[in-house]
């Protein structure tokens, strides 16, 4: 279970609160479809993913990445149950979606990356380490339910 | 893996971008890895952790000489990296994990200071280069 400090919590609600959700989940999505292709192996009804530049502006891509990303955005109004929070998407992606919880790690941190691009300088190694941590308890959250 | 030769432009084109920052991004990258992944701290315990640090600095600037050395190599990096490669195997033996933790923080460092640069298809090249060299780091182990 993560625990979050205040000030943690705090990083992580601030840096939210300029993030456009729409844009950033396109983009993390996106690089972890080029990036890692074989996570392309849940996306066979998305169309074209044939290269880098089909898949960041593939319109389902955008979409999936902003529904991920909002879904987010309710985690951080729940810090402190992040497993209740996920229950019934990790129930989800465990029973209907059959997603290796590997793949949470890896979208975690494609986040993680395309914070660092947008923020630059402002993602002080201690923002990011703030961040670190909510993405992990994310992916144990959507993963607690696997059996 | 293999690196493909688009793999390979990317790669040296990200490099010549970052130029003279190699070295203060490796800090950096190193700083990060410290502040996000805590357990890669038990290697350092001999370090000067704080921000700044001038032990953080020239590690920093060893690692980022070896990955330019590398990218130098990119058509035989085990042949590069071999001295370095029995390094960590026989005396360092920095479980395999950490390179990726490592791998992560230098994405983020170049995501951050180089944005212009760091396209989907160029992150993809360089996650590939690191992910290469850490394999050849660790090979020797067993």
């Amino acid at each position: 279970m993560v625990h979050f400090t205040a000030e943690e919590k705090a990083i992580i609600t601030s840096l939210w609160g300029k993030v456009n959700v729409e844009e950033a989940g396109g983009e993390a999505l996106g690089r972890l479809l080029v990036v890692y292709p074989w996570t392309q192996r849940f996306f066979d009804n998305f169309g074209n993913l044939s290269s880098a530049s089909a898949i960041m502006g593939n319109p389902k891509v955008k979409a999936h990445g902003k529904k991920v990303l909002t879904s987010l955005g309710e985690a951080i109004k729940n810090m402190d149950d992040l497993k209740g929070t996920f229950a019934h998407l990790s129930e989800l992606h465990c029973d209907r979606l059959h997603v290796d919880p590997e793949n949470f790690k890896l979208l975690g941190n494609e986040l993680v990356i395309v914070l660092a691009k947008y923020f630059g300088k402002e993602f002080t190694p201690q923002v990011q380490a703030a961040w670190q941590k909510m993405v992990a308890g994310v992916s144990i959250a959507l993963a607690h339910k696997y059996h | 893996m293999v690196l493909s030769a688009a793999d390979k432009n990317n790669i040296k084109a990200a490099w010549n971008a970052i130029g003279s920052h190699a070295g203060d991004h490796g800090a950096e990258a190193l700083e990060r890895m410290f502040h996000s992944f805590p357990t890669t701290k038990t290697y350092f315990s001999h370090f000067d952790l704080s921000h700044g640090s001038t032990q953080i600095k020239g590690h920093g600037k060893k690692v980022a000489d070896a990955l330019g050395n590398a990218v130098n190599h990119l058509d035989d990096i085990p042949t590069a990296l071999s001295a370095l490669s029995d390094l960590h195997a026989h005396e360092l033996r920095v479980d395999p994990v950490n390179f990726r933790f490592l791998s992560h923080c230098l994405l983020v460092t170049l995501a951050s200071h180089h944005p212009g640069e760091f396209t989907p298809a160029v992150h993809a090249s360089l996650d590939k280069f690191f992910s290469t060299v850490s394999t050849v780091l660790t090979s020797k182990y067993r």
